[in-house]
């Protein structure tokens, strides 16, 4: 029927088996919706690895989250001790106590004052259990250490027996429950092998220090009937609790955006074809020391604020306090969107604690202060806990989930001055959507910034490189001159400017004279012109007036010979006055 | 089930679930030492945590049978069925360990 069952629902196998949310944030997550319900879990560890705690967290969200009245009953500590290490949680177990949600059974066993002879079981045990359990109507139960009967009572026989007997008690109650048991040395996750009789569920808790630094870790060992995330899981205890992180999702399948939003400088977003980055896509921008890398990202936070969007900003290397005094220096006025509550800083330095607590704490702020932008400032520091490789991957588990929410991160890094290591900032060069470069530029006796995008995925960028100031009025980028000496830059780009513009003045000064000279030059040219007119006219008259002539002269050849030829005929001179004429 | 004495020097406590053979050759085991070592002095009281199972967390019971001797102090313990005498008045206190 089971494998009926794996058929139908394939794809949400994970209902397959009921299970009871922890409400421990992220432990719900790799577990695909929590401990199995009504089946006893081990929770298995070193001491001090946040057993006692995690277990408790479990019955008090239990109890407050999801109406789940719960059982604590602890072998180790007393019920006042407990809410005393709790309280700083915020857990008040005398008030749940009191609500009837939750119930301390503290079970004493001082062997000074037991003597063991002859048969017995622990039978009062399940009196006591089944009746706290009966009175509050307890769906949750956690038993904190049962290893200490073993520690207490000789009669090994008898108690494993028992305990054979308490595990299948507990699910037939329906119960579900947390046994805590200390991990011994060897192979064995637990003194007295509690793994035997707890076969459903496995966790195992994990408390290692690596150069210094502590990191609390978490794996599922086994969980029958169930997908479960295999990995070690760092956890963080902090003021609110329990916090594990899931560590990648493997998909890649994370919803894109298309939107974009301005760096803050308006002549970057020139840049990155007008419109500045992708929502959701992570920028890297790195460079030299002191090239203004704190600066730019300040200018985007300054401009996630502005448009009234939330940004934290983790700062690594220098205190809240400095970064907002320095960025009033380059008319950046961050303290105002601190008390609208816009902008939250975040400053911890990297020794604080292990990178993945780094993680946990990043992922822990982010989920509850939902940021729009955020900013790491700088990622390099976290070389110092961590090898590259470490870094690498929290960073890339970092994108991975901040892509998944549609966060816009901006890292800055710090480079090394020189050219191999251009490519290979913390390896996260390939991972990132923009990568904006800021370099010195040493020229002329002067240091000046250039900028240039390295890579922009999605979008025309440009290829130029752009002179990078920075002033009191805020961050600006100039194009550089590109000469035939190279890339000008600073003062040596104004001097070109100057000479450029001096040579234009005298060029343009040279055009006027040579355009004056011009028409001069037409005025006696068309003077010229119309002389030659007039000649030409006096000309043409002179021709009309031989032609008129001519005609003249044939009208009266002619008429002269016809009268000739009349007067030979013997016709009378009718036209003297024509005959006079015409000499 | 109390049995009355006007001196109960000592004031014993046996935690039973339910009549189970373990438990009635308790009480057996316990009355007879009493009989023999105790007479006259002791007072024992049976309590049923079938019937009244809030009582197990004051004493702190977990196992059963358990035989406490709640006077005189110090409390002492002692779980099992009793069978080994010895023990037992070594555990009551009534004879030196």
């Amino acid at each position: 029927m089971t494998k009926d069952q794996k058929k139908d629902k394939s794809k949400l196998h994970y209902l397959q088996l009921p299970k009871t949310r922890t409400g421990i944030s992220g432990l719900d997550e790799i577990t695909e919706g929590g401990l199995p319900k009504g089946r006893p879990t081990l929770v298995c560890g070193e001491a001090g690895c946040g057993k006692t705690l995690m277990s408790l967290e479990f019955i008090v969200r239990g109890a407050v989250e999801f109406n789940e009245p719960g059982v604590f009953m602890a072998f180790e500590e007393k019920s006042q001790e407990l809410a005393m290490n709790v309280a700083s949680l915020g857990f008040n177990l005398d008030k749940l106590q009191q609500e009837k949600k939750l119930r301390i059974d503290y079970v004493h066993i001082d062997r000074t004052e037991i003597e063991e002879t002859g048969e017995y079981n622990l039978e009062g045990l399940f009196i006591r259990l089944g009746h706290a359990i009966d009175t509050i109507k307890a769906k949750r139960v956690v038993l904190d250490t049962l290893e200490n009967l073993f520690a207490e009572l000789t009669n090994q026989a008898i108690l494993r027996a028992e305990l054979r007997r308490l595990f299948q008690w507990l699910k037939d109650k329906g119960v579900t429950a947390i046994i805590t048991g200390e991990r011994g040395d060897g192979p064995a996750l637990t003194r007295q092998g509690l793994e035997e009789y707890v076969s459903d569920c496995v966790i195992l808790l994990d408390h290692r220090v690596e150069n210094q630094i502590s990191t609390r870790r978490l794996r599922i060992i086994k969980y029958r009937g169930s997908v479960h995330g295999t990995n070690e899981y760092p956890f963080l205890i902090d003021e609110e609790g329990i916090s594990v992180l899931p560590i990648t999702s493997l998909k890649l399948e994370k919803e894109v955006s298309s939107g974009r939003i301005s760096s803050g400088i308006p002549a970057l977003d020139n840049m990155l074809d007008g419109k500045g980055f992708f929502i959701g896509s992570s920028i890297l921008v790195s460079g030299t020391a002191g090239t203004g890398k704190t600066s730019i990202a300040a200018y985007f936070a300054n401009e996630a604020c502005k448009r009234n969007e939330k940004c934290i900003y983790f700062a690594f290397e220098e205190s809240p306090k400095q970064i907002i005094r320095n960025m009033s220096s380059i008319n950046v006025d961050l303290q105002k969107h601190i008390d609208q509550g816009l902008l939250k800083f975040h400053a911890s330095r990297p020794t604080l604690y292990g990178l993945e607590m780094h993680l946990v704490m990043i992922y822990k702020l982010i989920k509850t202060f939902k940021p729009q932008v955020v900013i790491l400032d700088p990622i390099t520091n976290l070389i110092t806990v961590g090898s590259v490789s470490d870094v690498k991957a929290m960073l890339i588990r970092l994108i991975d989930f901040l892509q998944e929410e549609q966060i816009t991160v901006m890292f800055t890094a710090l480079t090394l001055n020189n050219i191999v290591n251009e490519q290979t900032d913390e390896g996260v060069s390939s991972l990132v959507d923009a990568w904006i470069l800021v370099r010195d530029i040493e020229f002329n006796g002067e240091r000046n910034r250039g900028m240039y995008i390295m890579k922009s995925r999605g979008m025309k960028h440009s290829n130029q490189v752009r002179e990078f100031v920075i002033t009191d009025k805020g961050l600006d980028l100039v194009e550089v001159y590109l000469g035939p000496e190279g890339v000008l830059t600073g003062s040596a780009r104004e001097a070109q400017k100057l000479q450029e513009k001096t040579g234009e003045v005298l060029r343009e000064f040279a055009v006027n004279s040579k355009d004056r000279e011009i028409i001069r030059k037409r005025n006696v040219l068309e003077a010229e012109i119309s002389n030659l007119k007039m000649e030409f006219e006096s000309i043409e008259e002179e021709l009309n007036k031989i032609h008129q002539q001519e005609e003249l002269v044939k009208q009266v050849t002619n008429k002269t010979r016809e009268e000739i030829t009349n007067m030979r005929r013997g016709e009378t001179p009718a036209k003297n006055i024509k005959n006079d004429r015409g000499k | 089930m109390i049995e009355e004495n006007e001196l109960k020097a000592y004031e014993l406590r046996l935690y039973i679930a339910g009549k189970t053979a373990r438990s009635v050759t308790a009480l057996a085991n316990l009355k007879k030492y009493c009989e023999e070592h105790l007479k006259g002095q002791y007072r024992i009281e049976v309590i049923d945590l079938l019937v009244q199972p809030q009582l197990a967390e004051g004493d702190q019971i977990f196992a059963i049978p358990t035989l406490v001797r709640k006077f005189p102090e110090p409390i002492r313990k002692i779980i099992g069925d009793l069978s080994n005498e010895e023990k037992v008045l070594v555990g009551l206190n009534i004879i030196p360990a």
